[in-house]
This record gives structure tokens, C-alpha cells and sequence, in this order.
């Protein structure tokens, strides 16, 4: 069941909360030995706080607009009572969160009810959804492939609908690409536009947090829900809510829509420029527009990645260096390395990129780009062959979603159901504004061109 | 840079930072080091003006 169906039939008192969520319960305990996507499950807590709903309902209160939905996060979000681990070894050592992320109290304020913590790579470094120390979340389409990262387990466990909704976090793509691999819908908002406080950093710069789902209406509620103000993030705007959830269906006949060319359509594999062609057929689209210097602003997203990954982590790459992966340590003792103006420049880069980008959302108000270069590659896969190039893997898979997070540009990811692995695009809007991009990602789920398909590997 | 210039780079940088560097992650941290810097000057061959300014307060 959706988000949207389970809170309706609880406020109707068809079901109830805690059926719902002992029905989270149960397929989690069945799935997730294939999947792996959950590292915590809190079902004491989640049968609480089902209860409460249920009780203020019998009581005659509103228990929100996500009532009795299950929901699981990214396991870099506070979550009271355990350690936010954000994928590592080292963070396991940590006390106890004393507070949950603010998402997480706004969520659970409209209704919805927490399972548990997800899987991810280790300190949202990774494209991948592997991990060394909890092992890979496991594609719920074919479980000998990626689930892409860093959000693996949220991908993972929306996809294998153990849970209708989750949370993950996007630096350089980390909701963007499970959503691809994993077929499901993933919203990266506008930089500041969600609150990241009680969530483990990575970037400041160029850290979000979103949610995920099966469908755009339980992905529009879950957003209004986490919206608003919240002076515990520096970075979070100060612009009121702004509800989309009742819009969804407006038509979207007046939007300026293009197919981003050039830089977004190199290295990708056919599977990719056959989902942007998809989308595009059913929108009308034949208008290509270029986003200059694409290429420039990956590389800038980069260095701002791992020079700002570096310092958060320099005294830990100091002291344990042995409780990283390796692989993440490496890039980050190299990031620490980087010469200071390189950084500089990389945000100066920024301002000027950001700056063209917005002359072109002039003349333009949905832009379309694939979300991955290709569907889920094996677990495991270091590299893939394209255009008779041997390229390595893990570099290459958030090739297209690094320009547009750079400069906080809000988007919604959408999957496009091919066989035999569904493969997501991005629907790309100017900042602040989500409602468009939504609506235009409703108009393609009304239409059958976008799904998130039954998983079939579990 | 050559690999011998870069290998001291690491080793001088490991010292300045604090940061030690085994010698069995220098394959990997030099690797990384060069993709990072490839990449670096890609930006770096943008060609600023002097008025370009930061996005260190950055609001989409």
C-alpha cells in the first residue's frame, strides 16, 4: 500500500497504525536477509508510537497526514537511543543520539511511524550501496546487483516495498542513484530548503536530505511534512513551507521542458538515453538546451566533495585510520592533500556556474537528464566498458547528477520501468521550486510512462 | 607531476598535515591524489577574474 492509501484508511479506520506497521515489521523480517537494507530495526518503538496514533484517532484528534504510515532512514540521521553510525565502524562508538533529526520529529509530528535505520556507504562516500562492515544492500530487482549509494539501504528497502517511504541524504547524487537502480521515485530538494540538523555531515556545502517512495504523491506528502524553517541547520532557508501535495494534478501544459544535451548525453549506455527519450516522447519534448560547463562543475563538485570530507574527517584519518574502509580513507587523506586554492576556485566556480545556470531557467522551466549512465551494475563491478572505453565504475555513476546538486538545484527522480532493470531520470527545476518538478513527475506517473516496478528479486 | 615529485609531495604533506600515511595506502592515496587533482585543474583553467567571489555563502 502507499503512503497516501495507508494514512487515509487509518484516519478512516478501515486499518489501523499498528496493523500497518506490524506489516512493515513482517516483511522486513522476511525480505532483509536478501535485502540487507536495514542496520536497526526499532519495532519496540515503532509499535509505541503506532499505539499513540491509533489512540489519538479513537480519541477524535487529526493524527496527522502520514498516520500510521512505516518509514525507515538513512542510518546518518539521529535517531534517539542509537548510535548515528552514518555507515562507519568508527561512529558505533559514539553515545546514544539523545534526540532524533529534525526530519525525523517532523515525520513522526504528521503521523508516520519509524522502523528503523538503513543501510549506506560509509560516510556517504560511495555511489555504490556497499559497505564493508554491514555488507552490500542488495537490489531488490536482482540481488546480485548494486543498489547504487550512498543511500543503498533506502533504495533498497522502498524498492523492495518493505517500507512504503524512507530518507536518504544527496551530496553528489546519493538519493538520485539509488532511486535510479533501485526504481523508485527520489526527491533531492533545493539546498537549504530541508533541515539537516541531528544528520551526520559530509559536505556542508553540498549536503541535502529527501525522501524516497513508490510513488509522486506519498514522495509530495512526505516532503510537506518535513518542510519549514529550522534555525538548528546554518544552511536551511528561512522561506515558509511551501505545500505541493495539492497541486500534483495541475496540468502542465505551460511548462518550457528541453532534453539536456551535450555533456548529459556522453557516457551514458543506451538503457539511459532510452529513459530520457521515454519521458521525453510523453512530455512532447524536442527542445535541447546546453547547461554550460557541465563537465567543470563535476569536477568542482569533486574537489569541494573531498577537500570538505577531509577536514570533517581529519582527526579520525589521524587517529583510526585502520576503522575506515580503505578505499574511503585513501580519497580522503588525498582530499586533505589538495592544494587550498584548487578549493577556492572550485567556489568561485561555483558562483559564476550557478549564475549562467540561472540566465538559462529564463527561457526554460524543466530541464531533463539521466540519473545514472546505466542500470545497476554488479556487486562488486569495478569497471564497464562504453564506447569501447574501459571505464571504472564507482567515478563514473554520478557523472550526471554531480552538475546539478553543485548548485542546489531541486529535482525528482523518476524510474522509468525498463526491462529487466528500471533505470531512473532526472527532472531538474529552478531553485525553490519543487512544485513544478513534481508536477511534471505526476504527469508522467499518470501516464504510465514512470513506475516503480513490483520488486522481483526478493 | 612526475611520480617521484608527487610521492614527496605526500610525504611532505603527511608531515605538515599530521596525517600519517602508510606506506602500503601510498599506491592508493597517490591514485587518488591524481584523479583529484586532474580534476582540480580543470577548474583551475577556468581563468578567474579578480572580482570572482566565493560561494562560501551559498543560497540556491
Amino acid at each position: 500500500m502507499s503512503a497516501v492509501d495507508i494514512a487515509r484508511a487509518v484516519k478512516d479506520k478501515t486499518s489501523s497504525a499498528i496493523e500497518a506497521t506490524e506489516a512493515a515489521l513482517a516483511r522486513i523480517a522476511r525480505h532483509d536477509a536478501v535485502l540487507n537494507s536495514f542496520t536497526d530495526v526499532t519495532a519496540e518503538r515503532a509499535r509505541a508510537k503506532a499505539r499513540a496514533v491509533d489512540a489519538a484517532i479513537a480519541a477524535g484528534r487529526d493524527p496527522g497526514p502520514l498516520a500510521g504510515v512505516p518509514f525507515a532512514v538513512k542510518n546518518l540521521f539521529d535517531v534517539k537511543g542509537l548510535p548515528t553510525r552514518a555507515g562507519s565502524k568508527i561512529n558505533r562508538d559514539l553515545p546514544a543520539a539523545a534526540r532524533d533529526a529534525t526530519v525525523v520529529e517532523r515525520l513522526e509530528a504528521a503521523g508516520a511511524v519509524l522502523v528503523g535505520a538503513l543501510n549506506m556507504g560509509e560516510y556517504a562516500y560511495d555511489f555504490t550501496g556497499e559497505n564493508i562492515h554491514d555488507g552490500p544492500s542488495r537490489n531488490p530487482h536482482d540481488p546480485t546487483r548494486m543498489t547504487g549509494g550512498s543511500s543503498g539501504g533506502s533504495g533498497s528497502a522502498v524498492g523492495g516495498a518493505l517500507v512504503p517511504l524512507a530518507l536518504g541524504s544527496d551530496t553528489n547524487g546519493s538519493i538520485r542513484v539509488p532511486s535510479s537502480f533501485c526504481g523508485v521515485f527520489g526527491l533531492k530538494p533545493t539546498y537549504g530548503r530541508l533541515s539537516r540538523a541531528r544528520s551526520f555531515p559530509f559536505v556542508f556545502s553540498l549536503d541535502h536530505v529527501g525522501p524516497l517512495a513508490r510513488s509522486v504523491g506519498d514522495l509530495a506528502l512526505a516532503y510537506d511534512a518535513m518542510q519549514g524553517p529550522d534555525a538548528e541547520d546554518a544552511a536551511c532557508a528561512t522561506r515558509p513551507a511551501e505545500p505541493v501535495s495539492g497541486l500534483l494534478d495541475q496540468d502542465i501544459g505551460d511548462l518550457r521542458i528541453a532534453v539536456a544535451g551535450d555533456y548529459f548525453q556522453k557516457n551514458v549506455f543506451p538503457e539511459a538515453t532510452e529513459a530520457v527519450g521515454r519521458v521525453a516522447k510523453a512530455l512532447g519534448v524536442s527542445r535541447t538546451v546546453e547547461i554550460p560547463e557541465a563537465a567543470r562543475a563535476r569536477a568542482a563538485a569533486y574537489v569541494i566533495s573531498t577537500c570538505e570530507g577531509a577536514s570533517l574527517h581529519l582527526d579520525r584519518l589521524r587517529t583510526r585510520p585502520e576503522d575506515f574502509d580503505p578505499a574511503v580513507r585513501d580519497r580522503l587523506i588525498a582530499g586533505a592533500m589538495i592544494p587550498a586554492p584548487m578549493v577556492d576556485r572550485a567556489q568561485k566556480f561555483r558562483r559564476w556556474y550557478r549564475s549562467r545556470v540561472a540566465e538559462l531557467f529564463k527561457s526554460v522551466d524543466i530541464i531533463l537528464a539521466p540519473a545514472t549512465p546505466c542500470v545497476a551494475p554488479r556487486l562488486g563491478q569495478v569497471n564497464f566498458v562504453l564506447d569501447g572505453v574501459e571505464m571504472p565504475v564507482r567515478a563514473n555513476i554520478g557523472l550526471h547528477t554531480q552538475p546539478i546538486s553543485f548548485i542546489g538545484l531541486p529535482v525528482v527522480a523518476v524510474p522509468v520501468p525498463l526491462e529487466p532493470m528500471p533505470i531512473g531520470v532526472q527532472i531538474i527545476a529552478p531553485p525553490w521550486r519543487e512544485d513544478i518538478a513534481l508536477r511534471v513527475a505526476a504527469a508522467l506517473e499518470r501516464a504510465g510512462v514512470v513506475a516503480a516496478p513490483p520488486p522481483k528479486g526478493i | 607531476m612526475a611520480e617521484d615529485s608527487l610521492d614527496d609531495y605526500i610525504d611532505a604533506a603527511s608531515k605538515l598535515l599530521k596525517l600519517p600515511v602508510e606506506e602500503a595506502w601510498k599506491p592508493a592515496v597517490r591514485a587518488n591524489l591524481e584523479v583529484s587533482m586532474r580534476l582540480a585543474r580543470v577548474v583551475d583553467e577556468f581563468g578567474f577574474p579578480d572580482e570572482a567571489e566565493p560561494a562560501s555563502v551559498f543560497t540556491a
